[in-house]
């Protein structure tokens, strides 16, 4: 197997804005916020970045095409530009890109910023995406929503493990309190209040059986990091965050065409976590991993990711779920910065800002939602639907 | 001996009361309430779908590679310039070497095209001619003629061998009677006065050529079985027959209350109805009304018995749900124009060449199955889908449009548009394997459980209203009957 790239690459500097409705904010001036506290962060220079990697999905609200628009807006002097997307993935992929340029020894310091500006859309809920996805979907899959897509993994995962509606409506409503207490707790965060369990059950349906609150928010951000070899890391900061693993699983077609799968769980999550958990050394991640931020665009997605990573038995999340288990206080502190949940999903953005909570938490600057002595952060960045995906897990830690 | 071999229908699962449409609009013609319900087709069926729908039914356990034509009739036909007989036969999987007519512009055009079927077998021109008609037509809201359109489609399948039903003479005739029209620029039907279409038209037309065909063969009116003709008034259905010399246990019921009048494929549906209860040796008489008229002589066989497995009229009459609203009803006629939303608005452009080039599986629904592993796949693919498998370029077609399957699992839309929301879509496991995710239409979230058994329908899957393009697709239904 090849040797993978950990501890090859070193974070020196992030920086995340805010995420929410930024009416008065373009997906530039948010690249320049990001990218301003993230440079700063790394205490570096502007000219001392040698690559770039953008990450956007939806370019027509967005920036556009390319790498254009971030070597322009940051005026990066004509160095190594790259646009990457992978659909929800895209944040993790663009990180990815600029941590394997380093590890290749292409580059000593690069730079991956995430952005999308999703309240340009003009209506609630992603973009439609009709005319760009594919002859597949276009003409011969429903006119679906992501909602309804993850809602169906509901359905199934009810039906297979035998849990009511209603009580698969209180497990599920169980992850997004522990997700809206930890997002009160967070200034960048868009969504700021607790919610109880009655207030998730009794909310609207949005796609059967989810309702309001169980569907992560729809907001504008952009998040930024700054990679270098971890050779010359310390150089910069005394407290670089490591890469221990960055892998990335994409579907193999058999999930949606053949009828061996379950839909109750992703395929490419315990394909990526497994080969992550190889990459970095980690055994039994239950125990060894300290923190988490998963790919919560829905509740339903989350209860799945704890059996797909390993942490929970399958069938058995919700013992973990209502035990507090992966509460702010609990043994595997899940979404601490309040995930997607709370901070909406500007989808180049996220993978990115995932690892910016798991950089600071590592770092112990996480204010009052700081985790005791964390060793390992992990971060689930999944593109895509349950029957097609991509699936990015990446591994931190000091 | 040539005739019917095979007969289907469909009615959509839609009813509305006609005392629904009364209750919104009667106030503007306080005379205009007619008695019973009428079948209304679903958001996303029109003429072309449900003569899909029949057609299948019409092709249960029939191989449709022995199909060699395809006429379709229909006053509603989606195109008026593009072929709708041929997106049926490609909708049904049909080999390319068929030939295909579209029949239209007269209610009599599906008779017309009867007479056409049965002339191309008897002159050995074609061995299997698929007849089938649809029409899905409006009436002004709050006029008459709203409250009598229905929606449905027949099929008949004409050859001359296993014939259930040989067709043993005609009689057609024409007149420029200008009862109903509808001009190039014109969304509803116009009418002349209902009481001189009754008296001059429907009551004198349709026993001239009766009479004409009787007269002909050399019949009385108790020879015949059946007589078939649609019904346009109820009082004036029942005078035509008793004038003819025909008791009322003669005359197939019309329909009128549960249906309505299904245009092109009115008549064709009640001759299906009464092919349902006939028995070896019946002469039954169909004839249209339609500028002018056409009279067919049938005489039932004893391969009548051998007929199994159709949904036909029976079945579907049975098969129903109240629409409830009137505004459901303008709405799914797209008459009304609604508030979409932002989301609904946005309907990328259509490609013509990927409508052509990926038409087995796009419009026919054939994906493709593993000659090494076996595994049936949809869309076709080249490279085996089994991760056990592996093989490349070693597939042969396989339909999925004709196979069954489970609801594997589901979710109603709120979010995503629909014209009935919520959008309703889930995971279909097909028997004998293959799966994809599908619209589901004709349902209710509620009735929905995982496991439950779907079959197909070809459907429309959305209106571009730029471009005016149906596309159209395939949707899981739950199994009506």
């Amino acid at each position: 197997m090849a040797e993978g790239i950990k501890d090859k690459v070193a974070i020196i500097g992030m920086g995340c804005t805010k995420f929410g409705e930024r009416w008065d904010k373009s997906a530039n001036n948010l690249m320049v916020e990001a990218f301003v506290e993230a440079l700063e962060d790394a205490g570096i220079e502007k000219k001392d970045i040698q690559a770039a990697w953008s990450g956007t999905c939806y370019e027509e609200t967005s920036v556009g095409k390319s790498a254009i628009p971030l070597s322009v807006t940051l005026k990066l002097p004509f160095i190594p530009a790259t646009r990457v997307e992978n659909f929800c993935a895209t944040g993790s992929e663009a990180l990815r890109g600029a941590c394997y340029g380093v590890a290749s020894g292409a580059f000593d310091i690069a730079l991956a910023v995430g952005v999308e500006k999703l309240k340009d859309t003009g209506y609630g809920g992603l973009p439609q995406t009709d005319s760009q996805v594919g002859t597949s979907f276009r003409f011969a899959f429903p006119n679906y929503t992501p909602p309804g897509m993850f809602a169906m993994m509901g359905t199934r995962y009810f039906a297979q493990y035998g849990l009511t509606p209603q009580e698969g409506k209180h497990v599920l409503a169980r992850i997004t309190v522990k997700s809206h207490h930890n997002g009160a707790l967070n200034p960048k965060a868009h969504l700021r209040r607790e919610v109880t369990i009655e207030d998730v059950v009794n909310a609207p349906i949005v796609a059967w059986p989810l309702g309001l609150f169980d569907c992560c928010g729809v907001s504008d951000g952009a998040a930024a990091a700054i990679v270098c070899r971890a050779d010359i890391a310390k150089k910069f900061r005394s407290d670089p965050v490591y890469v221990k693993a960055l892998q990335i699983a994409a579907s193999s077609g058999e999930e949606i065409m053949c009828t061996d799968w379950d839909y109750a769980h992703v395929e490419s999550t315990v394909k990526a976590s497994q080969r992550a958990y190889r990459e970095a050394g980690i055994t039994n991640p239950r125990k060894e991993i300290s923190m988490m931020e998963v790919h919560d665009c829905f509740s339903i997605t989350e209860l799945t990711i704890y059996e797909d990573l390993g942490i929970s038995p399958r069938g058995r999340a919700k013992e973990d779920i209502q035990a507090g288990f992966f509460d702010l206080d609990g043994k595997l502190p899940c979404q601490p910065d309040g995930g997607l949940k709370c901070f909406g999903h500007p989808i180049g953005a996220s993978g990115l800002r995932m690892m910016y909570e798991m950089y600071k938490q590592l770092q112990g600057k996480a204010g009052p939602r700081q985790i005791k002595n964390p060793r390992f952060g992990l971060t689930h960045n999944m593109g895509g639907i349950p029957p097609m995906n991509v699936v990015s897990v990446c591994i931190a830690g000091l | 001996m040539v005739g019917i071999t095979s007969y289907g229908a469909y009615i959509p699962l839609y009813r509305i009361q006609r005392m629904t449409i009364y209750q919104a609009l009667g106030w503007l013609n306080p005379a205009s309430l007619l008695p019973g319900e009428k079948a209304v087709a679903n958001y996303d069926e029109d003429s072309i779908t449900m003569a899909v729908a029949a057609s299948v039914d019409c092709l249960n356990g029939l191989e449709r590679d022995k199909v060699d034509g395809l006429f379709f009739s229909s006053t509603t036909s989606p195109y008026k310039e593009r072929q709708n007989a041929g997106i049926i036969a490609t909708a049904l999987d049909l080999r390319p070497e068929v030939r295909t007519s579209d029949f239209a512009t007269s209610l009599k055009a599906g008779t017309g095209a009867l007479i056409s079927a049965c002339d191309a077998v008897s002159s050995g021109s074609a061995k299997k001619v698929l007849v089938c008609a649809a029409d899905c037509r409006l009436g002004k809201p709050g006029g008459y003629q709203e409250e009598i359109y229905g929606d449905g489609a027949a099929a008949l399948l004409i050859g001359d061998k296993d014939v259930i039903a040989s067709i043993e003479g005609t009689y057609s005739l024409s007149y420029d009677f200008s009862d109903n029209w509808r001009a190039e620029e014109d969304k509803f039907n116009r009418t002349w006065e209902d009481r001189w279409i009754r008296d001059e038209g429907y009551s004198k037309f349709i026993p001239e050529a009766i009479s004409g065909l009787m007269k002909k063969y050399e019949l009385k009116p108790q020879d015949i079985a059946k007589v078939v003709y649609p019904c346009l008034y109820i009082g004036a259905h029942a005078g035509i027959g008793k004038n003819l010399g025909f008791e009322r246990s003669q005359i197939q019921d019309h329909m009128f209350t549960s249906i309505g009048n299904a245009g092109t494929a009115y008549p064709l549906m009640i001759l299906v109805a009464a092919l349902e209860e006939a028995k070896a040796g019946d002469k039954i008489i169909v004839a249209s009304f339609g500028n002018g008229s056409d009279a067919i002589l049938l005489e039932v066989t004893k391969n009548i018995k051998k007929i199994k497995d159709r949904r036909a009229i029976k079945k579907h009459l049975d098969s129903k749900k109240d629409l409830g609203l009137y505004e459901k009803y303008v709405t799914f006629r797209e008459v009304l124009p609604i508030d979409t939303g932002g989301r609904g608005e946005e309907v990328g452009p259509t490609q013509m060449t990927i409508l052509w080039r990926e038409r087995r599986w796009l419009t026919g629904l054939c994906g493709s199955k593993c000659r090494r592993c076996g595994t049936p796949q949809y869309p076709p693919e080249e490279v085996c889908a089994n991760p056990k498998c592996g093989a490349i370029n070693e597939m042969d077609d396989y339909r999925f449009s004709d196979k069954k399957g489970h609801l594997f699992t589901y979710t109603g839309d709120v979010l995503a548009f629909s014209p009935g929301p919520p959008a309703i879509y889930g995971m279909v496991d097909f028997e004998g394997g293959g799966r994809w995710v599908f619209d589901l239409n004709d349902c209710e979230l509620d009735s929905l459980k995982v496991g439950m058994p779907v079959e197909m329908s070809f459907r429309r899957k959305f209106h571009d209203l730029a471009r005016h393009h149906y596309v159209y697709f395939w949707k899981a239904t739950p199994i009506r009957a």
